[in-house]
């Protein structure tokens, strides 16, 4: 079936997307100027600031970019998997997406107008312009409302196929949906009830560690949410790319549902070396931080017996024959291929930096953004590269021509040069000690921090070099998406039309429960209970007096 | 499941239940976990309230010393301390301001210290040498400024 979707769930899904990669643009802009700051080779102008710098660029790919990217995606394949969307799905998603990009607008004019320099934690008592927090608060009840209209519509297919397992996408992306949202309430109560009095001065202080611990409850899981959508990618797309099947329907569909109960209880793993939790909740929710390792380790499994079966029907042979088999000239397979080529070391990384005392090591050093580079910015990010080069002429109804092809490998190939570069010398730099989170600085030429600048891969030039790369390919990326989108030819025959890949996926041997929502969302709440209750009535009952706002950038 | 997925997920999990049981003696029987301490202050207040009336280095008993540090964009107080080899140091910290890290690149001292929070954290240096102290904790446009140096002699 190579049908293409709704004309208007396709306006939909591509706006979404575009606006994605408008933030995307400048966000990769300000990395590359940050790289170059850090080694001190260019200064910025005096209205310019690093740390400003810095938190457009996080705020504008870590949460913009892959948000706005996110819905388009799931938009797409909900509308592909199971149909056409209803005027009342599709108005709300509207109104979703508007209210997202008045959020977005509202925080990043906060912060280029310099009232915000709070960086993407916006830690307290650092206290930016109120209109920040209320930005993001929009972003955040934009993309609940886009979520609930998916869900609608999902609740609509349900009732038109009772007893029926819904489709492995539209599974996943009610699974994703569901944990988005039970994330998001921590950084809700934290906006209304901490950060937006406080920074308006209603009230005069506010609680230092209870905004951390319910914003980290609210961040662990939100990388969660980055990751899900690319699982989607490597469990639904890949296997139709190269020509299978889904490895196992039941092990996918279970695998999402352990990423729901485990992913949340977990936030206090980023909080480590604080004061104020006891020792044992901290141990706790490491526990739960490893459970949620298990779910990924099915997936790896799954998906390389896919690859396996695969391309031993090709006639792949002997122990590792069936791997020359996959189709490497595809550049929707070997992006993604790649991509999750990445996330082994990152994965073993955040064992690492998971692992209690062992975090002391590396907690806020360049490691940890050797870390996030090479899990969100690499097997996300170009797991989602890879969805573009064929969503977008999907959506816009163009065909895929061999040119863009060629430059979408070299676009890979470079994004994946220039990471390695980066990302090894950060992990480097960090075990070194080097922080993150700073701008250019020799300490007063200190012995110990000129090692930062000397070594071969420990140093703030082959950082550099790796920034650099990594722009070119983010322009490139950004010229592939334009000429998708209004230049390439359009497609006149059903033949040329750029699929949707969906594999196949066999549900017969699925049991039912796993789609009882209200299973997984119960004993979701209960683990959070469990992994939270007591440490936070002990920050509330045993607070000290509160903290007053301060500028100091 | 399938034969060797039952394989891989046994030996896996069996590997990461062997890590947890690692941290978890490290943790409760050697002390060793990462900073966790519980006491509070009034951040207004921190220059009127004890210790931290009175920041400097201690000597509390036999080889073993007390640096009282507040911590304020963009310094330490005290700055440039001194303490002999071989001694137990802890330092007990909190901040006057915003949020500060502590951590000294060689070792393993790394602590987020908070306002309204006393963190506590114990080193030993065996090594003499002068040690970088940074705040890893971004604090404000100075931030990378933000350092001193403890001289082991």
């Amino acid at each position: 079936m190579n049908s293409i979707i709704d004309k208007q769930d396709r306006k939909l899904a591509l706006s979404h997307i575009l606006v994605g990669y408008f933030a995307f643009l400048i966000g990769t802009f300000c990395g590359l100027l940050q790289v170059f700051i850090r080694n001190d080779a260019i200064e910025l102008p005096n209205w310019l600031d690093y740390y400003q710098i810095l938190t457009a660029h996080g705020v504008l790919l870590a949460l913009v970019f892959t948000t706005f990217f996110i819905f388009g995606f799931l938009i797409s394949g909900m509308s592909k998997t199971l149909g056409t969307f209803g005027p009342k799905t599709r108005g709300f998603s509207w109104i979703g997406f508007y209210l997202m990009v008045i959020g977005t607008t509202m925080t990043t004019v906060t912060i280029i107008s310099g009232q915000a320099s709070v960086l993407y934690t916006f830690y307290a008592p650092l206290q930016a312009s109120g209109w920040f927090y209320v930005g993001l608060a929009l972003v955040i009840v934009g993309s609940w409302v886009l979520g609930f209209s998916l869900i609608g519509h999902y609740i609509v297919w349900k009732k038109a196929h009772k007893k029926q397992l819904s489709p492995l996408f539209a599974f996943m992306t009610v699974a994703t949906i569901i944990l988005w949202v039970i994330a998001c309430l921590g950084i809700v109560v934290a906006a209304l009830f901490q950060f937006i009095p406080w920074a308006f001065g209603w009230v005069e202080t506010i609680n230092v560690e209870l905004s951390r611990s319910l914003f980290w409850y609210f961040g662990h899981p939100l990388v969660y949410f980055w990751l899900l959508p690319a699982y989607m990618a490597w469990y639904v797309v890949v296997p139709k790319i190269i020509g299978g099947k889904v490895f196992s329907d039941a092990l996918a569909r279970l695998s999402f549902v352990l990423f729901i109960l485990f992913s949340i209880p977990v936030g206090f793993h980023h909080q480590l070396t604080e004061p104020g939790i006891e020792s044992f909740w901290k141990f706790l929710q490491v526990v739960l931080t490893f459970m949620v390792i298990i779910p990924s380790l099915m997936t790896a499994f799954s998906l390389f017996a896919t690859f396996e079966i695969t391309g031993r029907k090709k006639g792949g042979r002997g122990l590792f024959g069936w791997f020359t088999k996959l189709p490497w000239r595809d550049v929707r397979f070997t992006s993604i291929f790649i991509a999750m080529a990445f996330f082994i070391p990152g994965g073993a990384g955040g064992i690492i930096n998971a692992s209690f005392q062992m975090n002391e090591v590396i907690h806020n050093t360049m490691w940890v953004v050797g870390h996030f580079h090479i899990t969100v910015g690499t097997p996300v990010a170009m797991t989602f590269m890879g969805i573009t080069f064929w969503l977008i002429p999907h959506l816009t109804g163009r065909k895929l021509t061999k040119s863009i092809k060629k430059l979408a490998f070299i676009q890979i190939i470079t994004w994946a040069i220039g990471m390695l570069l980066m990302s090894t010398s950060q992990h480097i730099l960090g075990l070194l000690g080097a922080p993150r989170r700073t701008s250019y600085t020799g300490y007063n030429g200190n012995n110990v921090a000129l090692e930062w600048f000397d070594g071969i891969l420990s140093n703030h030039v082959t950082m550099a070099i790796g920034g650099s790369i990594l722009f070119l390919s983010a322009m490139l990326l950004i010229y592939i998406v334009v000429i998708t989108c209004v230049a390439s030819p359009k497609a006149t025959t059903e033949a040329e039309l750029v699929e949707f890949p969906i594999a196949e996926s066999d549900p017969g041997a699925t049991p039912r429960f796993l789609e009882n929502w209200w299973i997984w969302i119960g004993i979701c709440f209960a683990l959070i209970a469990i992994a939270y209750t007591i440490p936070i009535m002990d920050m509330i009952q045993h607070a000290p007096p509160g903290s007053t706002g301060f500028q100091t950038w | 499941m399938h034969r060797l997925e039952e394989i891989w997920m046994t030996v896996s999990v069996g590997i990461l239940i062997i890590f947890m049981a690692i941290v978890g003696y490290q943790t409760f029987s050697l002390g060793m976990g990462p900073p966790s301490h519980a006491e509070t202050i009034d951040p207004q207040k921190v220059e009127e309230t004890a210790p931290f009336d009175d920041p400097g280095v201690k000597k509390i008993g036999d080889n073993e010393y007390e640096v009282v540090m507040t911590l304020q964009s963009f310094a330490f107080n005290p700055s440039n301390i001194e303490v002999p080899a071989g001694a137990k140091v802890t330092f007990t910290m909190t901040a006057m301001d915003v949020t500060h890290g502590f951590q000294l690149p060689g070792t393993n001292i790394n602590a987020m210290v908070m306002p309204g929070h006393i963190q506590k954290i114990s080193h030993t240096f065996d090594e003499p040498g002068e040690y970088l102290i940074i705040c890893n904790e971004y604090c404000g446009v100075g931030h990378q400024a933000m350092s001193t140096t403890i001289t082991v002699k």
